[in-house]
């Protein structure tokens, strides 16, 4: 029997994986058999095995209310706007930092535009805070002094999709751009030299060379990035909007929606349902993107 | 399946490589360049350098000057309170360290071993296997379920170990590691140790893992800090123990109930509220928390910057 072979000669290696494995099951797997609760009735009481199937009454009620579109098209549209504007903006960045050399305040900059990255949201929505507090924050203290009226920032929605998209952008732009310096770092100089000799200006070199050469990259980034895309940051749209129930409209995504939902306990045969159809479509983007990335350059393809 | 072939781990960048491909670019150019960019770091610090202000400002100034980028009429009122009077934070902390530290160990000695198994060419199930987390990164059961299991199977709400076990592995870490010990290390001195008698754990441990070192310490540094960042685990499963409150989780719940007193305002009665406002931290002991938290990554950084960008270009590469 091969099978039996095989077992006793990786017995020793299979000891090894055992705990990541016991892990998996436990905290992977264990929680995929109960997305099953979105086709019941759940309620502590009876538990996992005896609360009532319904069927698909619980995407019903999900896909009825209004806040499905809400949720899922605030998810999507933060997630382009982060694609597309973050990308560009790391990419110009990176062109930046790469031409501006090796000097010592280069490299203190590129240093900093890294930090918040390594902060968690907990602390940025105290950065924003200070920013925003209604009668202390810098900002109605800078509205005033010039005779304007204070904003209550916290429960006007129309400044929000700036302001997420601004905290984004801060806290992700250095560490992406890293990724796409380090890239530049790796091109052939041959090129650049070629081109001087015909004559190229800098603003040619950049145009002409650096992106088309990052162009792969770029793809491969962006392609990911929507594979992911049903998915958002529960701290970016959470903590900082302090959870506040005026903003909902604009910050609210599939994440919050979910622990919002978890949190008040009400339905939440209908909470796992919300999960359940962000893990479907994030699924199927996955596996989408990966096929077309496969297309255009299947060295890059994550499977 | 996975493909492997193609990665190369991160060479080391010669000194002619950094030179600039692009030249010519004229000084006005340069000049406003290094404006931007300097704006750029700078807008990283003001936030940083706000709340140092603020936490060196008492309540009286602050009410009257708001919060300010440099500090009028300073105070270590905040700080002295947090030497004498922080009890609960000084805890807090502790978790947090604790926590960072176990957990990082933990997940480095699980995943390294997993990572070592997976990378033998020899072992027939490393194709099942790989997939077997691999496919945890395309489909996930959601928050509800997880919820679910963690507290009503595994009953770890409340408990020290959920901090420690949520994040502690990382599929992709674990291909990473896999990637680097398949690529890196050859099989030769492996099986040289094989040859002389060495079991699969001794080549682990006396081998693999010591050759490993470079890629290993990067994850352990992103593990690290992803640790000591954490507040969600804490907020969604530390409900009654007050006991092992995670820092970034304290910070979080100090802001909760300033939210509480201003949302009920109306209805408490004065002295209600005026007690529950002096048992607030005031804003400066909370920035000065926040000074705290944000402060070693500040100061552990430039130390660690070389392992940064390492860890952000193995991470770009897929694993």
């Amino acid at each position: 029997m091969k099978f039996f072979k095989d077992l006793k000669k990786s017995a020793p290696l299979l000891i090894m994986m055992l705990p990541v494995v016991v892990y998996y099951l436990l905290f992977n797997y264990l929680p995929m058999f109960g997305t099953l609760i979105a086709f019941k009735n759940f309620n502590y009481v009876d538990g996992f095995f005896k609360s009532p199937w319904v069927g698909l009454k619980n995407f019903e009620f999900l896909f009825q209310s209004a806040d499905a579109f809400i949720i899922t098209r605030n998810t999507l549209l933060y997630n382009l706007v982060f694609i597309f504007l973050g990308m560009f903006l790391s990419i110009c960045l990176a062109i930046t930092y790469d031409l501006l050399g090796r000097s010592k305040l280069n490299r203190v900059n590129q240093t900093l535009a890294m930090f918040p990255h390594f902060i968690s949201w907990v602390i940025a929505t105290y950065f924003v805070t200070a920013l925003l507090d209604i009668d202390k924050g810098v900002l109605n203290r800078i509205i005033t002094t010039f005779g304007g009226e204070p904003i209550e920032w916290y429960s006007e929605s129309t400044y929000w999709p700036i302001i997420i998209v601004v905290c984004y952008i801060w806290k992700t732009i250095g560490y992406n751009s890293i990724i796409y310096y380090s890239n530049i770092k790796g091109f052939d100089i041959e090129y650049y030299e070629a081109a001087r000799i015909d004559g190229a200006s800098w603003f040619q070199q950049i145009i002409y060379i650096t992106f088309p050469l990052l162009k792969s990259i770029a793809i491969i980034m962006g392609i990911l990035a929507i594979g992911s895309a049903f998915y958002s940051d529960f701290g970016l749209f959470y903590l900082v909007p302090k959870n506040s129930g005026a903003l909902y409209n604009v910050t609210s995504t599939i994440d919050t929606y979910v622990y919002n939902g978890l949190r008040q306990g009400g339905n939440l045969g209908m909470t796992t349902a919300t999960g359940l159809y962000q893990s479907l479509v994030g699924f199927a983007l996955v596996i989408t993107t990966n096929a077309i990335v496969r297309k255009v350059s299947p060295e890059n393809a994550l499977f | 399946m996975l493909k492997t072939e193609k990665f190369k781990p991160t060479k080391k960048i010669k000194k002619d490589e950094l030179a600039v491909a692009v030249t010519g670019v004229p000084l006005w150019v340069k000049i406003i360049l290094y404006v931007i960019t300097t704006g750029l770091a700078i807008s990283t610090l003001i936030p940083l350098l706000l709340t140092v202000s603020i936490s060196l400002m008492d309540a009286d100034a602050l009410a009257t000057h708001g919060y300010t980028l440099f500090p009028k009429e300073i105070s270590f009122e905040a700080y002295k309170y947090i030497l004498n009077n922080g009890a609960k934070i000084w805890r807090s902390y502790g978790v947090t360290i604790f926590v960072t530290i176990s957990g990082t160990i933990l997940g480095l000695a699980m995943m390294t071993l997993y990572a070592y198994a997976i990378s033998r060419k020899y072992f027939p199930w490393r194709n099942t296997f790989t997939f077997f987390i691999f496919f945890t990164m395309l489909f996930n059961g959601g928050t509800v379920p997880s919820y679910i299991v963690i507290t009503q199977i595994l009953h770890l709400q409340d408990k020290i170990w959920v901090l420690i076990l949520c994040g502690c592995l990382s599929t992709m870490y674990i291909l990473i590691m896999r990637t680097y010990m398949q690529t890196s290390i050859p099989d030769a001195v492996v099986e040289s140790a094989k040859i002389d008698g060495a079991g699969e754990f001794l080549c682990y441990y006396k081998i693999v893992l010591p050759m490993a070192v470079p890629t290993i310490a990067t994850i352990a540094l992103f593990l690290a800090i992803a640790y000591w960042n954490a507040w969600y685990p804490g907020f969604l499963y530390i409900l009654q123990n007050e006991d092992i409150v995670p820092i970034q989780l304290l910070l979080k719940r100090i802001e909760n109930q300033v939210q509480f007193l201003n949302s009920n305002a109306s209805s408490l009665s004065y002295a209600e509220s005026e007690k529950l406002r002096q048992s607030l931290p005031s804003d400066a002991v909370k920035m000065c928390l926040v000074v705290m938290i944000a402060l070693p990554i500040l100061i552990a950084y430039p130390f660690f910057q070389r392992f940064f960008i390492r860890g952000i270009t193995i991470g770009a590469v897929k694993g």
